[in-house]
């Protein structure tokens, strides 16, 4: 029954693409949405009502992608939306494909530069610096308060500093980068750091471990979790600050200037484009974090049970 | 708490002195040349005296951001354009309206979400992964289509402000809906509460912490969002005004200003926030 549906809806969807792209309009266009919507609507909702573990768990979601997709196809081509409004998914699939060598060029100096660049130094620098604030108990409580603090600043605003500083290049999007991914870092790791019990601790105490022995031994396992929590955090913080820095000038090549200069030049179908790229490399980003994480915190309740 | 005032306050003026030295040593340079075209000599006092005073700067000291913020504020009449504090307002009022809008739109999917099964199957998922999307890369894009509708102004900052702000406040309020353990929801089930009972006597006290903690990471996040939508949009007032003028023009003072108006501005918001959920917490009573 449900797979029924879901041809019903996909033909539904198909055929009315099809037609608007032949110029369909009017009253037929909006009981043809409002038809294929009806069906679409029932599907996700069978689908999301029938149980479903693991991948059969994925169907819900991916319909409903689908659907908003296929809506917004059949929206902006009926009705005729002009391109600086929203165009529609196959004019920037379209863009995507001519525009690929460009899209590559982009990447490769927002993300594969400056992103990786000052996503490892970061996190690296305040990783290191938590380590000396677990030793220095003084330290700690001097720089937790103040870690929790900048989370309630506007670090990206630092961009045009760190650009007058570091050149227009990708040197200056790395170091705004690590600025914005330093102090999550820092917090989680203190707080993880801090999370190993009591017992355990004196347990090492007990077999006389060195300090160095009980970091390794007891207090990274346990951190492991909030590590992996900073770690996917700054992701997506990491590619937000390339881009934004990329705002304040840049060499004429990477996301954030692609974004801005063809905005202006009401390219819109390019800048999707590039939005599409900024989505998948920061979900795919996330997703092998998240999948390091499963791999390394294996024995973890929150990803036994998960 | 009091325990930790020393260590902080031994953090701050370490970080202080960090900042004289690096200003110093920065501006270097720059003073070395500038006297070495006047054909002065001067000596170490003088030198660092110079570093610390420079128009241009190419890291201020602490004094004179300060210094450029009293200026900036105090001095200038409110309604000037070279007031910071005329520029704060703007961002100001478009962060508190798309903070409003967003936490609005964020409560009131997590409602749904928590009453309809399919929406939290399908939907959910997508939420969570629109964490992982660079949301800020689409700030030009909103600006330029909205101004194709002709809005200008407050409306697409507060939107993109409002974007930024929807994602915390609806996760943590799902989590929080769903706080209450299942006793007492069979407890309600007993009395034959109706849905809406169990909401709003049960659903909406047991969210109000997470409802605060998605507030506080929300408004940090609509003052980021406030201040990027002006940079790409070529706006003439703001916060992110100042900082794209700044960089433009070298004036490092003005930038160092503008962000330190931000930082103020972002932090006595999120702290207005902190007393909020104290007086709630302490209205709500001990908890069980």
């Amino acid at each position: 029954m449900t797979a029924l549906l879901a041809l019903a809806a996909t033909a539904g969807f198909a055929g009315l693409i099809a037609a608007v792209h032949a110029g369909l309009g009017g009253a037929a266009l909006w009981a043809g949405v409002a038809a294929a919507a009806g069906l679409a609507a029932w599907l996700v909702q069978r689908l999301g009502a029938a149980p479903g573990e693991g991948w059969r768990g994925l169907a819900a979601p991916l319909a409903f992608g689908a659907v908003v997709l296929a809506l917004w196809e059949v929206l902006v081509v009926g009705l005729a939306v002009p391109m600086v409004l929203l165009p529609a998914p196959s004019a920037i699939g379209a863009r995507f494909w001519l525009a690929l060598p460009l899209l590559w060029q982009d990447f490769v100096q927002t993300f594969l530069k400056a992103v990786l660049a000052g996503y490892a130094l970061g996190c690296g620098a305040g990783f290191a610096l938590a380590l000396l604030a677990d030793r220095v108990d003084f330290l700690r409580r001097g720089l937790l308060p103040l870690g929790s603090f900048v989370a309630a600043l506007p670090v990206v605003g630092i961009a045009p500093i760190l650009v007058m500083w570091f050149g227009f290049d990708w040197q200056s999007k790395a170091a705004v980068v690590v600025a914005m991914t330093f102090f999550p870092m820092l917090v989680n790791t203190v707080a993880g750091l801090a999370a190993a019990g009591a017992l355990e601790r004196d347990l090492l105490r007990s077999y006389a471990a060195s300090p160095g022995q009980a970091l390794w031994l007891l207090k990274l396992p346990a951190a492991l979790p909030f590590l992996f929590t900073a770690l996917k955090v700054n992701a997506p913080l990491a590619l937000i600050g390339a881009i934004v820095a990329e705002f304040f000038g840049s060499p004429t090549v990477g996301m954030g200037f692609r974004i801005t200069t063809e905005a202006a030049k009401l390219a819109l179908d390019l800048v999707w484009a590039e939005i599409v790229v900024a989505a998948v490399a920061g979900s795919a980003f996330y997703g092998l974090v998240a999948l390091a994480e499963r791999a390394a915190t294996f024995w973890h309740p929150s990803v036994r049970h998960g | 708490m009091s325990r930790a005032v020393l260590p902080v306050l031994t953090v701050c003026a370490a970080l202080v002195a960090l900042w004289y030295l690096g200003a110093v040593w920065m501006n270097w340079q720059l003073v070395a040349d500038a006297q070495a075209r006047a054909g002065a000599a001067p000596d170490l006092a003088e030198m660092v005296r110079l570093t610390l005073a420079q128009p241009r700067p190419l890291l201020p000291a602490p004094h004179q951001v300060v210094a450029e913020l009293w200026r900036s504020t105090m001095t200038l009449p409110v309604t000037s354009r070279r007031s910071l504090v005329h520029h704060a307002w703007v961002t100001l009022s478009a962060a508190l309206a798309g903070f409003g809008m967003g936490v609005a739109f964020g409560v009131a999917l997590a409602v749904a979400i928590v009453h309809i099964r399919a929406l939290e199957r399908s939907v959910m998922p997508w939420i969570v992964a629109s964490q992982a999307v660079p949301v800020l890369a689409l700030a030009p894009i909103v600006i330029v289509a909205l101004g194709a509708l002709g809005l200008e102004g407050l409306l697409p900052k507060a939107i993109i402000a409002a974007y930024l702000c929807f994602f915390p406040v609806a996760i943590g309020m799902v989590k929080g809906f769903r706080a209450p353990d299942a006793m007492a929801l069979d407890l309600m089930r007993t009395w034959s509460a109706s849905r809406g009972q169990v909401f709003w006597t049960l659903r909406l006290p047991a969210s109000l912490p997470f409802l605060f903690a998605g507030l506080k990471v929300a408004m940090a996040a609509a003052v980021v969002g406030a201040i990027v939508a002006e940079l790409p949009a070529g706006a003439q007032a703001g916060l992110g005004a100042r900082l794209l003028a700044g960089s433009y023009f070298g004036q490092t003072l003005q930038i160092w200003s503008a962000l330190a108006m931000a930082a103020l501005l972002s932090a006595t918001l999120v702290g207005l926030l902190g007393l909020a959920e104290r007086a709630v917490a302490r209205r709500m009573g001990p908890r069980a």
